[in-house]
C-alpha cells in the first residue's frame, strides 16, 4: 500500500512538472505581455515594469525561476492585479465555482443515472422516449442559449429568481440547471447504453431465471457494472465543473475560476495563467484518482490491475 | 439503497440551508444606494498604477485631487481652494483648503501632494507608475523618473518641480507653458497619498488597507466580486455627499448588465465600465425614453492604414478607401450609438481656444465622402502604382462583436463601392496590438480616446517617433507643427499649428481613416439625480442622490 | 455476435488439435455480420427517420446557398433586422444579409467542423484508449498520464497558438478542436477494455491463440460500441458548441462567412427582440442532435442483437 501510494505521489510529481514546463514555454510563445495594451506605455517605463516582473530575463531563466518558486509552492503575485497572490485569487474565485459546481455534479449524476436506468429499465417504451427526449434536448440546446432563455423568462419576466449574482440559496436555481443540462443527457445515455447491454449479460438472465425482482437485478447487480462508463465520464466533469464554466460564469455574473482563466490569458498574467493550469491539473488528477478508486469499487477486479499496475 | 438516497437528500438540505446564511443585498429603490457595474476587477486601487476606466471609476470616489470637473467639464476647486498662475504661465502655486481630511481623520497637507507626486515619478518605485509620463509636464520629472540610459537622469527628488512650501501651499514649476495643466490636476494620477503607502508596498490591494481623502471610503472588496462603499465622515463636503452606500457589481456579460438594470439590481447601466448592446439602443429609445442616455465623448474609431506598405503606402488609394464609406449609414444602421460620423481625428468634446476644437476648426473640409471620387482617386492611385487593379486586402480587427459588424460594413461598402475584395481577420487582442504595432497588417481596427482635454492629446500621437504612431506614419512637416506647438503659450496660436497638422495628417496624406466619434450610452434609473459624465467619459456620482 | 463466435470456437476446437490454425478463422466470417447490422438498422424507423433528416440536411447545406435568390455577405443596411417574409424567407440579419442563405453556408461549417472532428477523435481516442486500456501496465500508466497532461494544458492557450501559427481558417479550427477533443473518447475506451478484457469470451480467444491486436480489435473494441457511439453522437455537438465558443471569444470562423454557433452568439444580445435571428439556429442545431442521437442509437441497437426481443 505504502508504495503504491508513494508511486502515485511520484507520478503526480513528475506529472505537474511536465505540465508546468509544456504551459510555461506555450505561454510564453504567444505574442504580447502583461503590459500590451491599445495606449503603449513609454518604452522606459515598460522596461522597469518588464524588469520588476522579472520578464526581462531570458526566457529559460524565468522558468528556473519559476520551478524554483514552485518548490516552495510560491505561485507568486498575479500581474495585472496589483499585489494580489495567485493563491490568493485562485482560493476566493475556486470558492464560488466549487459550490455551485459540486450542486451540479449531484444533480447530473442522480438525475443523469435515474433518467438512463428508467430508459434502460422500460426500453422501447415510452418511459424510455420521454426520457432520451429529455437527454437529447439537454445536449442539443447550447448551454449560453438555455441560460439565457432562463435568465430572460425566469429572471426578467417572472422576477421569480434575480438575474444574476450568487447571494441567497434561490441564486443557484438557474446557474444549476444551466450546468448540469449536458452532463444530465450525458450521463442518461450513457447509464441507458451500458444498463440495456449488461441487462442482456448471463449472469443477469441467471438473476433473472432464479426469480429476482426487476428492481432487486438491477441495484443489485446490473448498476454496479453499468455504471462504469458513467465514472470513467464523471471524473473530468467534475473537475471541468468544480473549476467553473466560462459561459455560464459570465451570464450569471459568478466571480469563478473559469473567468479569471480567460482574463488571465487575455491578459497575459503570465502567473496566474501558470496557477490556474497547475490547480486546474491537481484537482483533475484528484478526480482522476477517485475514479480509480471508484474502479476498484464497482469491479475488484479492475482494483487490483490498477494497483498492480501503479506499483510494478 | 434507499437509504443513500435518503442521505444524499440530506445533503441538499443542509448545503441548502448553509447557503440561505448568506443572505441576499436587493435593496429597495428609495434607499440611498447607487448599484453600478465595472464589469471586471479594477486591477489597482492605487492612484500611482491605476490606468484603466475600471479602477478609474473606483477611485473617483474614493479619492479628491487639487480640483475637481463640474458637469460641464470646467476646472472647479477641489482640495485647492484657490491657485494663482505666474505671467508666463510655468510656475502654479496651489492654496489648499484647511478642512480637508483623510478618512482615518489626519489632515490633507500640500506635503501629502508632493509625496504622492514624486512618489509617481520615484526612479525606484515598483511596480513602475505606468501613467508617469502625465507628470511629464513638470520640471525635470521626466529626467528624474527615467533613470536607465539616461544621461541626463536627476537623481535628487528635490529638483523636481512639485514642492509643498508650508502644510496648505503647493508650487508646482512645470517645464513649458501648458495651458491644460489645471485639467491634469483632476486627473486620478495626480491623487494624494497617505504617507503610510510607504510601509506597506500592498496597501491598495485590500479594503482594510486603504487611507482616502474622497467623499467616500471603502468598507467591501471582494475580488472579482464586489465592491462597497460608504460616505467619509471625515470629507471637508461630506454634506454634499447623500448617498449611504456605492454598490459596485463586476458582470461581464452586457444582456445580463441590461436585464439586472431592468429588474432594479443595478440603477447605472453601460458607459464606461459596461456596455448597452448594440441591437438594443433602438428599443430602448422607445421603451426607456427618460433613462437612456447618449453623450459625445472625446474618443475617435478610426481605422489604421499601413503606411509603408503597398498598396496603402499610396495616398491616393487610401484616399479611395476612405472616400469610399458612408459614414452616416454607418453610424445609423450598424453602431446606432448616436455616433457622429468622423472626417477628422480630434473628437468634438475637446476644448479649443473659446469653444471647442471642431467648432473652431470643423474637419468638413478634410474630405468629401463620394463614390465617384472615391473611383477617381482608386484609378489615380492604382495608375501611379502600376496596377490595373488592387489584390484582395485583408482588414485585421479585434474580437467584439460591434467592430466585427462594423467590418463587415466596411468591407461591403468596398466591394459595392470600390469593387475590391476584402478580406476580414479577426485576432486574439493582444495578438492584434503585437501585430498592429509591428506594422504586421494592411488596415487595422483603431481608437484613440483623450488623456486631458486639449486637442495634443490626439495630435502628438503621429509624430513620426511617437510611441503610439502605429501607422508607420512620417512627416517632418508634422513633427515641426508639434514641437513649435509644444512651445507655444499662446492658445491660438497652438490651436492653429495643431489645426496644421491634423490638415496635413487627414486630408493631405489620408493616413488614418477617421469613422466616427463615439458617444457614451448608458441608462440611469429616472429617480437617480446628479449623476454627471464628463468629456472623457468617465462619471462622476459623487454627489448623485437617490429621489 | 457472441453467439457467432462460440458456434465457431466449438467447431474449431476439433481442428485444433491437429494444426494450429491461423487467427483469422477462429472467429468465423465477420461479413454476414455487417450484413445483418445494415438489416437491423434500415428496420429502425426512428433510426432511419434520422438518418433522412440529415441526408436533407446536406442536400440543403449543398443546394440552399444556391436556390435563395440572396447571397450570404451582401449587406443590406436599409433592410436590417427583418423578420422572415416572401423576399427574405428567414428574415435578416442586424446587417440585412439573408439569414437564409447564411443558415445553409453556417450548415456546410458546422457539419463540416462537427463530423471531422468526431472522426479525429474517433481514430485517435478509440486506438489510443484501446493500446493504454488492453496493454496495460506501465504503458498504460505512462499513456495515461500523457494524456492527462495534455488535457489539462490550457486549451486557450493551444487555439490562440495554433492561429497565431497557421492561417486562420475552418481547418485551423478543427485542428484545434482535435488536440484534445480525443482525450475523453480514450479515458471512455480504456475504462470499457479494462472491464471486458477480464471477461471469459476474452480469456477464451486468448487461450486460443488469437494474438493482442486481433483480441482487440475484434474482440474489445466491437464490444465497446455502446458507449463509444453514445460519445461520437455527443462529440458532434460538442465540436459544434465549441467553434461557438471560439467565436465567442474572437477566435471562430471568420467573417463574413458564419457558422451556426457564431449565428447564434450574434443574437444572443437581441434575441427577446428578433427571436428569428436566434430560432433557425437553433432549432437546426438541436434537430441535428436529435437526428445523430437516434441514428446513433439505432447503430448501436442495430450492432447488439441480443437487444432484439
Amino acid at each position: 500500500m505504502v508504495r503504491y501510494w508513494g508511486g502515485k505521489v511520484v507520478s503526480v510529481i513528475v506529472s505537474l512538472f511536465v505540465l508546468a514546463t509544456a504551459t510555461f514555454f506555450l505561454m510564453k510563445a504567444i505574442p504580447g505581455d502583461p503590459f500590451t495594451q491599445e495606449k503603449a506605455v513609454p518604452p522606459e517605463i515598460k522596461a522597469k515594469l518588464m524588469a520588476f516582473y522579472g520578464l526581462d530575463k531570458p526566457v529559460w531563466q524565468q522558468y528556473l525561476i519559476y520551478l524554483k518558486k514552485l518548490l516552495h509552492f510560491d505561485l507568486g503575485m498575479s500581474m495585472k492585479s496589483q499585489y494580489q497572490t495567485v493563491s490568493g485569487i485562485i482560493a476566493d474565485s475556486f470558492g464560488y465555482s466549487f459550490r455551485l459546481g459540486i450542486f451540479a455534479i449531484v444533480v447530473s449524476v442522480v438525475v443523469g443515472v435515474a433518467l438512463g436506468i428508467l430508459a434502460a429499465m422500460y426500453h422501447r417504451k415510452l418511459i424510455d422516449s420521454v426520457a432520451m427526449v429529455l437527454a437529447v434536448l439537454g445536449v442539443s440546446v447550447p448551454n449560453f442559449v438555455l441560460a439565457s432563455f432562463m435568465q430572460y423568462v425566469l429572471g426578467v419576466k417572472l422576477g421569480w429568481f434575480n438575474v444574476a449574482g450568487l447571494g441567497g440559496p434561490l441564486d443557484y436555481v438557474l446557474p444549476v440547471i444551466a450546468l448540469s443540462a449536458l452532463p444530465i443527457a450525458y450521463i442518461a445515455r450513457l447509464t441507458r447504453s451500458t444498463m440495456l447491454e449488461v441487462l442482456s449479460a448471463e449472469y443477469i438472465k441467471t438473476a433473472r431465471a432464479k426469480g429476482l425482482k426487476k428492481r432487486a437485478i438491477i441495484f443489485k447487480h446490473a448498476l454496479r457494472n453499468g455504471i462504469l462508463p458513467v465514472v470513467t465520464y464523471a471524473g473530468p466533469m467534475t473537475a471541468n465543473i468544480v473549476t467553473g464554466s466560462v459561459v455560464v460564469e459570465q451570464i450569471f455574473g459568478i466571480p469563478g475560476l473559469g473567468q479569471y482563466f480567460i482574463a488571465s490569458v487575455s491578459n497575459r498574467d503570465y502567473t496566474l495563467i501558470m496557477g490556474i493550469t497547475l490547480f486546474y491539473a491537481v484537482i483533475l488528477m484528484i478526480a482522476r484518482l477517485l475514479t480509480d478508486i471508484a474502479y476498484g469499487l464497482v469491479d475488484p477486479r479492475i482494483g487490483l490491475r490498477s494497483r498492480k499496475g501503479a506499483s510494478g | 439503497m434507499r437509504k443513500s438516497w435518503l442521505l444524499v437528500l440530506a445533503l441538499l438540505l443542509v448545503s441548502g440551508t448553509v447557503l440561505a446564511g448568506c443572505g441576499s443585498n436587493k435593496s429597495s429603490s428609495k434607499d440611498q444606494v447607487f448599484n453600478m457595474n465595472l464589469t471586471s476587477e479594477p486591477p489597482t486601487l492605487d492612484p500611482a498604477l491605476a490606468q484603466d476606466s475600471v479602477s478609474f471609476t473606483v477611485l473617483t470616489g474614493l479619492y479628491e485631487g487639487l480640483t475637481r470637473k463640474d458637469a460641464d467639464g470646467k476646472v472647479i476647486p477641489g482640495i485647492a481652494e484657490t491657485w494663482d498662475v505666474s505671467d508666463d504661465q510655468k510656475t502654479y502655486t496651489f492654496h489648499l483648503r484647511k478642512d480637508a481630511k483623510w478618512s482615518n481623520g489626519d489632515p490633507v497637507t500640500a506635503h501629502d501632494f508632493e509625496y504622492a507626486w514624486k512618489r509617481v515619478l520615484d526612479p525606484d518605485m515598483n511596480p513602475a507608475s505606468p501613467y508617469a509620463y502625465q507628470l511629464y509636464y513638470i520640471k525635470n520629472a521626466q529626467n528624474y523618473n527615467i533613470k536607465t540610459d539616461n544621461p541626463n537622469h536627476i537623481s535628487d527628488p528635490n529638483q523636481v518641480g512639485v514642492k509643498a512650501l508650508d502644510d496648505y501651499t503647493l508650487e508646482v514649476q512645470l517645464e513649458n507653458p501648458t495651458p491644460y495643466f489645471l485639467s491634469i490636476t483632476s486627473f486620478w494620477t495626480t491623487f494624494p497619498v497617505h504617507k503610510s503607502a510607504k510601509d506597506n508596498p500592498a496597501w491598495a490591494a485590500e479594503a482594510n488597507t486603504m487611507i482616502t481623502n474622497g467623499p467616500f471610503k471603502i468598507t467591501t472588496w471582494k475580488h472579482g466580486n464586489e465592491i462597497d462603499l460608504v460616505p467619509n465622515e471625515n470629507y471637508y463636503a461630506k454634506d454634499e455627499v447623500k448617498l449611504q452606500k456605492v454598490h459596485f457589481v463586476m458582470v461581464k456579460n452586457a444582456s445580463t448588465e441590461l436585464q439586472m438594470f431592468q429588474t432594479g439590481q443595478l440603477n447605472f447601466a453601460g458607459f464606461p465600465t459596461g456596455e448597452i448592446p448594440t441591437e438594443q439602443i433602438e428599443k430602448l429609445k422607445q421603451t426607456n425614453k427618460d433613462e437612456l442616455r447618449i453623450q459625445p465623448i472625446a474618443s475617435t474609431y478610426y481605422y489604421n492604414f499601413n503606411n509603408t506598405k503597398a498598396p496603402f503606402d499610396n495616398a491616393n488609394i487610401r484616399k479611395a478607401f476612405a472616400l469610399a464609406v458612408d459614414r452616416q449609414q454607418l453610424v445609423e444602421k450598424v453602431t446606432k450609438g448616436g455616433q457622429q460620423p468622423a472626417l477628422g481625428f480630434v473628437p468634438p468634446s475637446i476644448k479649443g481656444e473659446k469653444k471647442t476644437y471642431r467648432e473652431e476648426y470643423p474637419d468638413t473640409g478634410f474630405m468629401k465622402p463620394d463614390v465617384a471620387a472615391a473611383k477617381e482617386a482608386l484609378a489615380q492611385g492604382l495608375k501611379e502604382k502600376g496596377l490595373t487593379s488592387l489584390p484582395t486586402v485583408t482588414l485585421t480587427i479585434n474580437e467584439g462583436t460591434g467592430h466585427k459588424q462594423i467590418a463587415e460594413a466596411l468591407a461591403d461598402m468596398w466591394r459595392k463601392n470600390l469593387g475590391v475584395d476584402v478580406k476580414i481577420e479577426t485576432q486574439e487582442w493582444k495578438v492584434f496590438l503585437k501585430n498592429r504595432q509591428n506594422l504586421n497588417y494592411e488596415i487595422a481596427r483603431a481608437g484613440w480616446s483623450a488623456d486631458y482635454n486639449d486637442p495634443m492629446t490626439f495630435i502628438d500621437m503621429f509624430t513620426s517617433n511617437g510611441g503610439n504612431n502605429d501607422i508607420g506614419f512620417k512627416n517632418a512637416q508634422y513633427d515641426e507643427l508639434v514641437k513649435k506647438a509644444y512651445a507655444t503659450a499662446d492658445q491660438k496660436e497652438r490651436m492653429q499649428l495643431m489645426n496644421q497638422a491634423e490638415t496635413i495628417l487627414v486630408k493631405d496624406n489620408m493616413a488614418i481613416l477617421p469613422l466616427y466619434y463615439y458617444t457614451g450610452v448608458y441608462m440611469v434609473k429616472k429617480n437617480v439625480q446628479n449623476i454627471a459624465m464628463d468629456y472623457q467619459g468617465m462619471v462622476d456620482y459623487t454627489r448623485a442622490y437617490v429621489q | 455476435m457472441k453467439d457467432n463466435r462460440t458456434a465457431a470456437v466449438t467447431k474449431q476446437m476439433f481442428k485444433r488439435l491437429s494444426f494450429r490454425p491461423p487467427a483469422e478463422m477462429i472467429a468465423g466470417e465477420s461479413v454476414p455480420m455487417w450484413r445483418d447490422v445494415l438489416r437491423r438498422l434500415v428496420s429502425n424507423k426512428l433510426a432511419m427517420a434520422g438518418v433522412v433528416f440529415l441526408v436533407l440536411l446536406a442536400v440543403m447545406a449543398i443546394i440552399g446557398p444556391i436556390i435563395s435568390p440572396h447571397d450570404y455577405f451582401t449587406n443590406n443596411l436599409d433592410r436590417t433586422n427583418e423578420p422572415p417574409s416572401s423576399e427574405y424567407w428567414f428574415g435578416t440579419d442586424s446587417l440585412g444579409r439573408d439569414l437564409f442563405s447564411r443558415i445553409w453556408m453556417g450548415a456546410r461549417i458546422s457539419l463540416i467542423v462537427g463530423l471531422a472532428a468526431a472522426v479525429i477523435d474517433l481514430v485517435v481516442g478509440v486506438i489510443y484508449g484501446g493500446i493504454m486500456g488492453f496493454v496495460g501496465g506501465r504503458t498504460d500508466e505512462v499513456m495515461n498520464k500523457a494524456s492527462e497532461i495534455l488535457y489539462s494544458i490550457p486549451y486557450l492557450l493551444v487555439v490562440i497558438l495554433l492561429l497565431v501559427v497557421l492561417e486562420p481558417s475552418m481547418w485551423t479550427i478543427i485542428l484545434a478542436l482535435s488536440v484534445t477533443g480525443w482525450i475523453n473518447m480514450s479515458w471512455i475506451v480504456r475504462g470499457q477494455i479494462l472491464q471486458l478484457k477480464n471477461q471469459e469470451y476474452v480469456l477464451a480467444a486468448r487461450s486460443l491463440g488469437a494474438s493482442g491486436s486481433r483480441i482487440l480489435f475484434k474482440h474489445l473494441i466491437p464490444n465497446t460500441l455502446g458507449p463509444i457511439i453514445v460519445t461520437l453522437t455527443l462529440t458532434v455537438p460538442s465540436a459544434i458548441f465549441s467553434e461557438a465558443f471560439l467565436s465567442f471569444l474572437g477566435l471562430g470562423v471568420q467573417s463574413p462567412a458564419a457558422s451556426w454557433g457564431t449565428m447564434i452568439n450574434d443574437a444572443l444580445a437581441s434575441w427577446t427582440l428578433y427571436p428569428w435571428q436566434m430560432l433557425f439556429p437553433a432549432l437546426l442545431i438541436s434537430l441535428t442532435m436529435l437526428a445523430f442521437n437516434v441514428f446513433g442509437d439505432g447503430l448501436r441497437d442495430a450492432f447488439d442483437p441480443k437487444l432484439k426481443k
